[in-house]
């Protein structure tokens, strides 16, 4: 066993201290010590996406960052996606809307990689989507649905910014 | 899977990153980006004792300009290179080649030097520091060093550095006068690594004939692969159809030895290489040549 790191980390908006092991990864710290189970773990090396969570406001896989890494650092999970309980995201929104997910496994990973995506792009064109997603296996859907609904969050992120 | 354990550390600064190094030796691991050091350990395929992140060191990131070309800072991710103006102005050849690599989230986190370093036969980066003749530093507490591209990379994820140097900085010179690139790969899924992939940088003379020719291979050896044969075939020679055909066909059949694997086979390397090399070349010259480019 190797010593144990205190850690500093805000996830979601919440700031926690936690005790890890050097070699626990940040996606099992989201999932098991702060029981944050919305970020998803397919492969566990860097391929599927459905661990991807913002660092620092931006999309990485947590299955290949370090907890310790994390100290210091701002997380945001799906978790902290809704602005309330009583309501979705428009990403959410429109992936409810348009059919873009079945099983739902793969979806915190695309709502996770699309929100700054589309705070960058209130416009993007089919092609951009399938590049901001092609980071992001989906074994349902076929990704149809899921370029349908990118359009529709696109619409509504425009709309409640107006 | 889980990696296994290891002993960490995070040094603040490039010195004491420098010492841990001496310290530890074969036994320690440079964590850069992670992409690909996190998967191997997540694999188990590597077994690190000791990891020493640089992630908490300032100032070893950063673009500058340097000899018409660019300096970059070993911990510079991917992603500030694939939006810089500076790249775009400095080295098109670069910034083209940026969204080739992985996916946006490998390349928020990836490093130029992690990149380079790791050294996969299939990885863009190393061929394009080959193409433009770039060269790294790497330091250690002893002291530090500049090494040609043409001597860095040496065979299957193997490089010059000693097992005490870290590669800190990047330098690639811009292209001469008359000059033109180009890059393309083949891979079975966008953002996988490229079965076969080419980075081109020709020169032309003042009557436009060929001066240089440096077309490097990636995917199909132990490395970045200068095409050394194609190259003795266009110097000197007007770059026509039959010119670049002749070159490729020469790349393919004297200058690379692919292997088969579960994703395609040597004979299916070779085609593709026969077929990159005419593509880029063609390109190349056009550039050189002030033509428009069909892309």
């Amino acid at each position: 066993m190797t010593d144990l790191i205190t850690i500093n980390v805000r996830v979601n908006g919440v700031d926690y201290q936690r005790q890890v092991e050097p070699r626990l990864l940040l996606s099992d710290f989201i999932r098991h010590d702060l029981n944050l189970t919305g970020t998803h773990v397919g492969c566990e090396h860097g391929v599927c996406g459905s661990c991807t969570i913002l660092f620092d406001g931006q999309p990485m896989r947590s299955c290949l960052l370090f907890a310790v890494q994390a100290d210091g650092h701002n997380i945001l999970t799906v978790e902290g996606l809704a602005p309330d309980p009583d309501h979705l995201h428009p990403i959410q929104e429109a992936f409810h809307e348009a059919h873009a997910l079945q099983c739902g496994f793969c979806t915190p990973g695309f709502v996770m990689t699309l929100k700054p995506f589309l705070e960058e792009n209130s416009d993007p064109t089919d092609e951009e989507i399938r590049e901001a997603i092609s980071g992001n296996l989906c074994r349902c859907t076929g990704y149809d649905h899921i370029v349908d609904a990118v359009h529709i969050a696109a619409e509504k992120m425009k709309e409640a910014s107006s | 899977m889980k990696p296994p354990p290891f002993k960490y550390h995070a040094p603040a600064s490039l010195p004491e990153a420098l010492d841990l190094m001496s310290q530890y030796g074969y036994d320690a691991k440079v964590l850069a980006g992670g992409q690909s050091l996190v998967p191997t350990m997540n694999f188990r395929l590597a077994n690190p004792s000791v990891l020493i992140d640089l992630n908490r060191i300032p100032d070893l990131g950063g673009i500058r300009s340097w000899n018409g070309g660019l300096s970059i800072g070993a911990m510079t991710r991917h992603v500030q290179v694939e939006k810089s103006p500076m790249v775009l102005d400095k080295l098109p050849l670069l910034y083209t080649t940026m969204p080739k690599i992985a996916h946006p989230q490998i390349r928020n986190r990836g490093t130029i030097g992690g990149s380079l370093a790791h050294a996969d036969p299939a990885a863009e980066l190393p061929a394009l520091l080959r193409a433009v003749r770039g060269q790294v530093k790497a330091q250690s507490a002893r002291g530090e060093r500049w090494i040609n591209a043409d001597a860095f990379f040496i065979d299957f994820f193997t490089t010059a550095l000693q097992p005490d140097e870290i590669l800190t900085e990047v330098r690639m010179p811009g292209l001469p006068a008359r000059s033109g690139w180009a890059v393309d790969e083949i891979s079975r899924r966008h953002g996988d690594f490229a079965l076969v992939g080419v980075t081109t940088v020709v020169r032309v003379n003042a009557s436009g004939a060929c001066d240089e020719a440096r077309m490097v291979f990636f995917g199909v050896g132990d490395g970045p692969v200068l095409a050394e044969t194609a190259a003795g075939v266009l110097r000197g020679e007007q770059p026509t159809a039959e010119a670049v055909q002749a070159a490729a066909e020469a790349a393919a059949e004297k200058d690379v030895d692919p292997p088969t694997d579960v994703h395609a086979t040597a004979a299916y390397r070779r085609h593709l290489v026969k077929v990159l090399a005419k593509r880029t070349l063609q390109q190349a010259f056009d550039r050189a040549l002030g033509k428009e480019v069909a892309s």
